[in-house]
């Protein structure tokens, strides 16, 4: 199951495991990636609060924790290419992959019609 | 064909692709007075050198005690004529305030006067160390403390620390008198409030002090959110930066209310002064209740910057936060003597947080910025404010028919105008504006700055351009806004008039080439 923020992250639950990326939207309106500033495995984050950064030729942003929980994993492969945030946001372009401390914060998020109708909102 | 680049980079514009200057292609790649230039590695011979050096006895005894260089550097060898030609080249490349009209939002790049130069190149000021015995440089000290004192009557503040470097740095400075001030009743608070139309510095100031950041949003009328910002207030909260004229180009009107707040809850007021030049002679930010705030001598008082010369930041303090300001001060006498507060002096440094350079500051901008204060008067520096806000106006009241001006209906801006790329077509982007402004012969606007508005074009005038100046600016800004309203595709190409065509940014930021690599032979 996917979910999504306000904040344009995207958040896929298998188990006890969320990985977590920016939308295509996202991406979007960033531009060409440049640099992806991943957390460190082990790191606690909160929701809402800063997770990561993300570069791009316009700005830097922060990406921030969908749910509240810990880094088990962050994808390596963004260090060599973050072009793949361009090319594959939703997909290969994840940025980490964390525990989920409290499946009750998934309940807030918006699930996949609700985040189009949000995008097409704005 | 361009035979001098050994590097492989070339002029993407031959002259026969340049419409301008249709003619066939030349060897050299030279444009007439246009000239190609290869970097020094490329210039330079390992065998020649500008200075006639004498003859080294490689057998000689050194002092190095086995430290001496092992290897050749790898070092060129250049004559001054192609040292003095190789920058002199580069710098007919480049852009700057003495060759045209450089709106760059947020920065105020100004005219600066040539009789600050005049002032600054005096042996008394120019050729004195700051080492020197204080008897022998009481001109100068009398310099620093002049400024100092008007900088204060100017803001209503009563303290001021001279020796700052840049805004950033004046920034840290007052931010670092906060903590002092807040360890000093050992109240440890950690949490500074930056409201998004504030500049970009400013969060960074705060986290680089090891305080935690805190956004507060903005209105939908471009100005800090009043009701959201007193609601994070609490015995947490060491201070809010607030930049005022803010980054939308506009006055933040509720400034005394949140700066009571602030003072409520227990903290202090930074505000960032970058954009002073907006309103000085006209409102002392003492009396919004400020606490802190640096002036960027190179924007509001016309120092040269943005490469030509150093910046210079001082920052004035309230009551409450002056006796924390950093080291030294300069004092005078019962005499009339002027002297230096340093650390020695237990005395008279009281409560100061210690310094933030080895010495005093930008000597060479102190006498550039009392120039330009004492040459201009009360009465002109209150029209160097009215008018950047007048041209700034005039900017964004041509260009609104056609360009999206989120916060036009707002009020007047001040010193900048902020634009949105709301209603291009074709997939065209501010950028692609901002290139074909380079064709026009203009240093393009600042963009994609500030983040609240989507694809931001943010103009600032400043004070020093003229009626006809601005008249020529609109003219060609119009131009290329229609342009990418219409969709024009040939704008995605622009700059095709540059010495270099568009460069490609993305490349340049994933994979830097920041060295020079020597040829395989």
């Amino acid at each position: 199951m996917r979910y999504f923020t306000d904040e344009h992250e995207w958040i896929d639950v298998a188990g006890d495991v969320a990985t977590v990326g920016i939308t295509d939207y996202a991406q979007g309106q960033l531009g060409d990636i440049v640099f992806v500033e991943l957390p460190a495995v082990g790191t606690t984050v909160e929701k809402g609060k800063d997770a990561a950064v993300v570069e791009s030729v316009k700005a830097a942003s922060d990406v921030y924790a969908p749910i509240d929980g810990e880094v088990t994993e962050t994808n390596g492969a963004l260090e060599d290419d973050p072009a793949l945030v361009n090319t594959a946001p939703e997909g290969e372009g994840w940025f980490f992959k964390m525990t989920i401390a409290d499946a009750g914060q998934l309940e807030g998020l918006m699930d996949e019609a609700a985040y189009k109708d949000f995008v097409a909102s704005l | 064909m361009n035979a001098p680049n050994k590097s492989g980079w070339k002029p993407e514009m031959t002259l026969a692709e340049d419409g301008m200057h249709s003619g066939p292609a030349t060897t050299t790649g030279n444009r007439a007075l246009m000239l190609e230039e290869p970097l020094l590695f490329e210039i330079g011979r390992a065998d020649v050198t500008g200075v006639d050096l004498p003859a080294v006895d490689a057998n000689a005894p050194t002092r190095l005690g086995g430290l001496a260089r092992s290897e050749a550097i790898g070092l060129v060898g250049l004559t001054e004529p192609e040292t003095v030609r190789h920058y002199t080249r580069l710098s007919r490349q480049n852009y700057g305030i003495d060759l045209g009209f450089f709106p760059l939002g947020s920065c105020t790049m100004k005219h600066n006067p040539r009789l600050n130069e005049k002032v600054a190149r005096l042996p008394g000021f120019a050729d004195i160390h700051p080492l020197a015995p204080q008897n022998s440089v009481q001109g100068a000290l009398e310099v620093v403390a002049q400024l100092g004192e008007w900088l204060c009557k100017l803001t209503g503040m009563p303290g001021v620390a001279m020796s700052p470097k840049a805004g950033a740095h004046g920034e840290l400075c007052g931010i670092l008198a906060i903590r002092a001030a807040h360890e000093a009743r050992g109240d440890a608070r950690e949490v500074v409030l930056v409201p998004e139309s504030a500049h970009g510095t400013n969060p960074a100031t705060a986290a680089f002090a090891n305080y935690r950041v805190e956004d507060i949003p903005a209105t939908p009328e471009g100005r800090v959110d009043v009701a959201a910002l007193k609601a994070r207030l609490g015995p947490d909260v060491a201070a809010v930066m607030i930049t005022n004229p803010n980054t939308c180009g506009l006055f933040e009107k509720d400034f005394r209310e949140i700066a009571d707040a602030v003072h409520a809850a227990g903290g202090y007021v930074y505000c960032d002064g970058a954009n002073f030049n907006a309103i000085v002679g006209k409102v002392r930010p003492g009396d919004l209740g400020v606490d802190a705030m640096h002036i960027n001598l190179h924007k509001t008082f016309s120092t040269p910057h943005g490469g030509g010369g150093p910046g210079s930041g001082p920052v004035v303090f309230s009551e409450a936060l002056a006796p924390f300001a950093p080291l030294p001060f300069v004092r005078q006498d019962a005499e009339g003597t002027f002297y230096l507060v340093e650390e020695e002096n237990r005395e008279e440094r009281g409560p100061s947080f210690g310094r933030m350079t080895a010495f005093h500051g930008q000597m060479g901008m102190f006498t550039r910025a009392l120039t330009y204060m004492l040459s201009h008067g009360a009465d002109g520096l209150k029209q160097v404010a009215e008018d950047a806000v007048l041209n700034a106006n005039y900017i964004l009241r041509s260009m609104e028919d056609i360009l999206h001006a989120p916060f036009a209906a707002s009020g007047p801006c001040m010193h900048e105008a902020l634009f949105g790329d709301k209603d291009f077509t074709g997939g065209l982007s501010t950028l692609d504006v901002a290139k074909g402004l380079i064709d026009e012969g203009y240093h393009p606007m600042t963009v994609y700055f500030p983040l609240v508005v989507h694809g931001a074009m943010l103009v600032e005038p400043t004070e020093t351009e003229s009626k006809a100046a601005i008249d020529q600016f609109i003219t060609a800004f119009r131009a290329v806004v229609e342009r990418a309203l219409a969709g024009d595709e040939e704008l995605k190409q622009a700059p095709y008039y540059a010495p270099r065509r568009r460069l490609d940014e993305t490349q340049a930021a994933r994979k830097p080439v920041l060295s020079w690599q020597k040829p395989d032979d």
